[in-house]
């Protein structure tokens, strides 16, 4: 049985990469007849092109300008050349920009980060270009169902999300702490679940109230739940939206603190910023340019949290205690070492329900994390409704 | 005098170009080089027609929802809510035929679309006609609502668990999809759009349902006083453009993402709006003008990626583009008075 199956995934493959030749033949005599014409675009051989596509704007304060200044430091290098695009959405759009980026511009590797970029854009246009690689950001890649071409990486951003926690944890003085959220999926679920976590760490009396805005770039309501969340009470907001901007500006106004998030929003609030967690894609941008440069195979998927150098936390603020920085410290040295494991049981979810049971630990890379749908004891929400 | 319909938006058209370089040079790029990256990215190559045309596609559909009830002197702006409700009704209608062949899904999904965005836009058109309700504001309202149903359902009782990250319905089956013409990656939607253009210029111009729009149109009590069943037409109208831009929701599906999910609020309704106009509501005309706007999205990438313009840049080439041939008809308009008076 195992065998027959295996047969018949290679003969797909083979199937699949004649296919991408012959298209990739078309693609070459387009690429020809353009550059007869004069108007294709002569790229130096030795340079590196790579192309970088963002679903909102560079400037966002969050999510596109963490992988914009990932691009800006890369693109320093006189052997690196770095295209981009932005507001570009997960429409047939997205697959005309790759393409456009590939036939126009040379690009030798798409790193379109979106996560709703994936499936069905990248994995449609992919094949048709089997010598371009597709690196997305977000960790779907699966070796069994996706082509060679496409890889994924990702962070473990809710490690710098659990230093955030013990920050606000030993900050607040309410014991409230607000999460403006933007949909309830495994990944906000996960970074809510650590902040709460780390905090209850701190104050096992520590409460974290949710409010879930329903979209990813909501201004409106995002404003609006932080106000009430204020009035409620809250003296420590930190979300998981595209932009962290209005929710810290916000939280500053209002008076009260605030952990960041996707970048660094500490100019935002000189006052109440506590530190945010942040990402950190310069260094994996650059050691996939390397890889190129090297000619070397690039791995499909590359995950990995502090250890790895993928995320990291923002400053501190100037409010922030001794006693907390020291606990925030040692927690992240614990992460470097790759000895912290955050969902060891037991642990019950916020209705009582025991999700963790005792002597049971999910470490870092465990999938079942990534079908996370319950909150963690302490959370004020639910992921429904 | 025949030559003048296309003359004076050509200039218009050339001067807007002309304004936009200007405005480019401004923001420190070199305005030559900019034209040619419009050019290049828009039309340049063959590569770069199937971009536009891509684009083009249901911007097409998107803008008959606002020009023909236009012909009726209402202004609707409900064409996303009509894409979207239209995906909608075609990711489901999709699932439920997914046993059966393509050619049944497919028309089950586009007759279903085609009845989602249709019923929603001649609701507007009904409330306008018996309730005296503004159409504007009630379709832009519905725009709304139309979009929270979308979500609400897809990240509630349709989603498949599969899609853990991004919400979105089950897949309608690969053999389902709509395919592209012929060897080229543009696909179907595009000839639904010229076709559905091509279709109601005819009806509007050949047929005495035409005849009696644009009568209900110029005058409304003389259409009345003549018999014309206004709420009838008025309704039948709203449903027809409501229907082009369901169309367009279906396309999104089924050519597209193969399910339904916030992605099909991408705002070709609110850009249809805008060709619409340009176009003055022309069934016709409305086939090039979504070609330049189509072209200048597909440009647009480009003009970022070589010349560090920000994404708003083709933005501003549209509303341009926009201004100046709705200000070349106000001129137009006098030129005619003026020549009028005279004689």
């Amino acid at each position: 049985m195992k065998n027959t199956k295996l047969d018949m995934q290679q003969d797909y493959a083979i199937d699949q990469s004649r296919r991408g030749t012959l298209k990739g033949l078309a693609g070459l005599g387009l690429g020809a007849l353009a550059g007869g014409l004069g108007i294709g675009n002569a790229v130096a051989a030795s340079k590196v092109t790579m192309g970088f596509l963002y679903v909102g704007p560079r400037d966002d304060y969050g999510y596109n300008q963490a992988h914009f200044e990932g691009k800006s430091a890369i693109a320093k290098q006189s052997w690196i050349k770095a295209v981009d695009q932005e507001n570009v959405p997960e429409t047939i759009a997205v697959q005309k920009a790759m393409e456009s980026m590939i036939n126009l511009d040379g690009a030798q590797v798409i790193f379109p980060t979106s996560f709703g970029y994936f499936d069905p854009h990248i994995l449609k246009i992919a094949p048709k270009y089997p010598d371009v690689m597709f690196l997305h950001c977000g960790g779907l890649y699966d070796a069994n169902k996706h082509p060679k071409n496409v890889g994924s990486y990702f962070g473990y951003i809710d490690e710098a999300v659990y230093i955030s926690g013990i920050v606000a944890g030993h900050t607040s003085k309410t014991g409230k702490l607000g999460y403006i959220a933007a949909i309830p999926i495994p990944q906000v679920l996960r970074n809510i679940n650590n902040f709460t976590m780390a905090a209850r760490s701190v104050n096992p009396k520590i409460t974290v109230q949710v409010v879930f805005t329903g979209g990813w770039s909501n201004p409106v309501k995002e404003a609006e739940s932080a106000n009430s969340l204020i009035d409620q009470g809250v003296d420590v907001l930190t979300c998981h939206v595209d932009s962290p901007k209005v929710v810290v500006e916000t939280a500053e106004k209002r008076g009260v603190f605030s952990c960041g998030y996707h970048a660094d929003q500490s100019k935002l609030a000189p006052k109440g910023f506590l530190t945010g967690a942040e990402w950190n894609w310069s260094k994996i941008y650059l050691d996939y340019a390397t890889m190129i440069a090297k000619k070397q195979k690039i791995p499909n998927l590359i995950r990995g949290g502090f250890k790895e150098g993928l995320v990291k936390s923002s400053p501190y603020g100037k409010v922030v205690s001794a006693k907390a920085k020291a606990h925030a410290d040692k927690v992240r040295a614990q992460f470097m070492k790759g000895d912290f494991v955050v969902y060891q049981g037991p642990i019950k979810d916020n209705t009582g329900r025991e999700v963790i049971p005792k002597g049971k630990s999910y470490g870092q890379t465990d999938y079942w994390l990534e079908t996370m749908d319950w909150l963690v004891e302490g959370v004020v929400g639910k992921t429904k409704g | 005098m025949t030559f003048a319909p296309f003359l004076i938006p050509l200039t218009a058209l050339l001067l807007s170009l002309a304004l936009f370089g200007v405005f480019v040079s401004l923001a420190g790029a070199d305005a030559l080089a900019v034209y040619h990256s419009i050019y290049r990215g828009a039309f340049g190559t063959w590569f770069s027609w199937q971009n536009t045309l891509v684009s083009a596609a249901p911007l097409m559909l998107t803008a008959l929802c606002t020009a023909l009830p236009a012909r009726l002197g209402l202004i609707v702006i409900g064409g996303e809510g009509a894409v979207v409700l239209g995906g909608l009704a075609a990711a489901l209608t999709g699932l439920a035929l997914i046993d059966t062949n393509a050619w049944l899904a497919l028309s089950g999904m586009a007759l279903a679309a085609m009845l989602a965005g249709g019923l929603l836009i001649g609701l507007v058109g009904w409330l306008r006609h018996s309730r005296n309700v503004n159409e504007t504001i009630s379709s832009l309202l519905f725009n709304y609502i139309s979009i929270a149903i979308l979500s609400f359902l897809v990240i509630g009782l349709l989603r498949d668990p599969e899609t853990l990250n991004k919400p979105s319905t089950h897949h309608i089956g690969e053999s389902h999809m709509l395919g592209a013409l012929g060897e080229t990656s543009i696909h179907w939607g595009f000839a639904y759009g010229v076709i559905a253009c091509v279709i109601l210029w005819l009806l509007y111009k050949r047929t005495t349902f035409g005849f009696a729009v644009d009568m209900i149109g110029g005058n409304l009590r003389a259409a009345r006083l003549s018999g014309l069943p206004v709420g009838r037409n008025i309704f039948l109208v709203c449903l027809m453009g409501g229907a082009a831009a369901g169309l367009a929701g279906m396309v999104e599906v089924a050519a597209v993402h193969g399910r339904a999910n916030t992605s099909l609020n991408a705002g070709y309704g609110y850009e249809g709006i805008l060709i619409a106009f340009a176009a003055r509501h022309h069934p016709l005309a409305i086939i090039p003008m979504a070609i330049l706007f189509g072209g200048i999205r597909a440009a647009s990438g480009l003009m970022q990626r070589d010349h560090d313009l920000p994404d708003a840049t083709g933005l501003v080439l549209q509303g341009m583009i926009f201004i100046l041939l709705l200000a070349s008809e106000a001129v137009f308009a006098r030129l005619a008075l003026n020549k009028g008076s005279k004689a």
